[in-house]
């Protein structure tokens, strides 16, 4: 270390130094926004009995933990979330390379694909039920719903911008549409399958909750519902809505951790 | 002199709803082994048309192509083609890249692997084996890309502006060392280019075509008295004006 030069070092500390603040203000931000919010709960800015509080959000969570509800609730929606969402990668991945392939099938099946990503599917929910019945399979399709349609679109689009130049280049190598696909179109659209990854967890997250919000006995969507009953009648704090946050994180965290190992 | 290229009677249009706009007319010519010849035209007149047919990516409405006197689509010969940009897969290293020719053809083996390494360290690309490709200069990017189509032992080399992308000074000598390399390795060579000088300080032979619908306007063989033939002494040669005033009248005298 002791051979680098000057500049180098004032480059590197420059560097550290900005890492330094992003975390920071990050962390910052956070512990601003949770002080706030407990202050204004506190000195009655803010109905707490309906905004609730960060300490009561915490207290109740602690409560969860201790009686583990909160694992089988938490449990149950990461479960159906990331099963959907997988379910979502690979159907969409699918449906983007057959359409690659196919010209002529992207151009008979684009308005379809349109008008079936702007459905409202969390009116569809209901339907599900009576198709599928209130079942983990419904909300994983509830899950899915929300998600596919726009998925393959994106991912669609995203193929189909790969550079020309580089599709000419298999070909005077001597290979075909399919060495275009494995060798091109499908490492170039990496970033863009990791973004609409990153995208898509969210949207089966808000799919899967619909369903649960219908047709769950367990899992966050059923909580939210549940307490939000309780609140009618008994006057419990509702809270889940807080907790959501923290769930997304994991999953979350998972994709950036792909991410980075890419 | 036996013939690596044979073109007869090509005739070529492109089709839109708004019409057909016919871009190749008549183009007859031969190209014999071990030789190098440019393509000069006005911009737009079809030159690069060409050098897909002969790659076999587009098909010829009429006439015919013989590679090594075997029809195009019976023909077994390697045809290398060079894009105008190097189109190195940022995702891959240079090795990599090199390699991607014999993946997607299915001639990965002891043998081409030791190919790849041999040509990657004969034009000084060695230490980069394990480099991105933006971490090379525009010039030694090129030189991957020539080795890439090298390293699948071409006879026929199709050269589509290869140049082009790169600034002037890197030019002359990238042009002046895949010259060299092409001549060393003994590869006939067809390049296009709208570039009169480096079509002279390359070639053997000039095709000058007409404006769209292209054909052939006149060939100008190219005789230069030098001791090193290479494509930078050529540039100071005395015939070498004599030749760009030539080819300049020929493309600039209207029908």
């Amino acid at each position: 270390m002791s051979n680098l030069s000057a500049g180098q070092q004032k480059y590197l500390l420059m560097h550290r130094k900005h890492k330094r603040i992003v975390r920071i203000s990050r962390i910052l931000i956070l512990l601003s926004f949770l002080f706030i919010w407990e202050f204004a709960a506190n000195t009655g800015l803010i109905d707490s009995f309906i905004f609730s509080s960060p300490s009561k959000i915490a207290l109740c969570f602690f409560g969860m933990l201790m009686d583990k509800s909160i694992f089988l609730h938490l449990g149950v929606t990461l479960y159906e979330t990331i099963l959907s969402f997988l379910l979502v990668i690979a159907i969409s991945i699918l449906m983007a390379v057959a359409l690659w392939f196919s010209s002529k099938l992207s151009e008979i099946l684009d308005p379809y694909l349109v008008v079936l990503n702007s459905l409202p599917k969390s009116a569809l929910a209901p339907l599900l039920i009576v198709w599928l019945g209130a079942t983990k399979t419904t909300i994983i399709v509830a899950g899915m719903s929300v998600a596919v349609f726009g998925s393959i679109l994106s991912l669609y689009t995203s193929f189909t911008t790969v550079d020309p130049g580089k599709i000419k280049l298999i070909y005077t190598l001597g290979g075909n549409r399919f060495h275009a696909l494995t060798k091109v179109v499908l490492p170039s659209s990496i970033p863009a399958i990791i973004s609409n990854m990153k995208v898509n967890i969210g949207l089966c997250l808000v799919g899967v909750i619909i369903g649960e919000f219908l047709a769950a006995r367990d899992g966050l969507g059923y909580l939210i519902i549940y307490s939000s009953q309780v609140f009618r009648w008994g006057g419990i704090r509702i809270w889940c809505e807080g907790n959501l946050k923290s769930f997304r994180n994991p999953a979350h965290l998972a994709i950036i951790i792909i991410q980075r190992g890419l | 002199m036996e013939q690596v290229l044979e073109l007869k009677h090509i005739h070529y249009a492109y089709h839109t709803l708004e019409g057909e706009t016919p871009a190749l007319t008549d183009i007859s010519f031969a190209l014999n082994k071990g030789e190098f010849v440019s393509i000069v035209g006005p911009s737009g007149c079809g030159k690069s048309t060409l050098l897909s047919l002969i790659a076999g990516l587009l098909e010829p409405e009429k006439g015919l192509i013989r590679i090594n006197g075997r029809y195009l689509k019976e023909s077994t010969t390697n045809v290398g083609y060079m894009l105008q940009h190097d189109e190195l897969f940022e995702w891959r290293t240079i090795y990599s890249n090199v390699i991607l020719g014999l993946e997607i053809q299915h001639m990965l083996t002891a043998r081409t692997r030791q190919r790849a390494h041999d040509l990657l360290d004969l034009y000084g690309l060695r230490q980069f084996e394990t480099s991105r490709p933006s971490e090379l200069s525009g010039g030694m990017r090129q030189r991957a890309a020539l080795i890439r189509t090298l390293v699948l032992e071409p006879d026929l080399l199709l050269l589509d502006e290869p140049f082009s992308a790169l600034d002037y000074q890197t030019r002359l000598t990238v042009g002046d060392d895949i010259g060299q390399i092409i001549r060393k390795e003994g590869k006939s060579a067809l390049l296009v280019t709208h570039d009169l000088s480096e079509a002279i300080s390359l070639a053997d032979r000039v095709i000058i075509l007409s404006g769209r619908p292209a054909s052939i306007r006149q060939t100008i063989p190219l005789i230069f008295e030098l001791d090193a033939d290479t494509p930078l002494n050529r540039r100071n040669a005395p015939e070498f004006k004599t030749y760009f005033n030539l080819i300049w009248k020929e493309l600039n005298t209207d029908e």
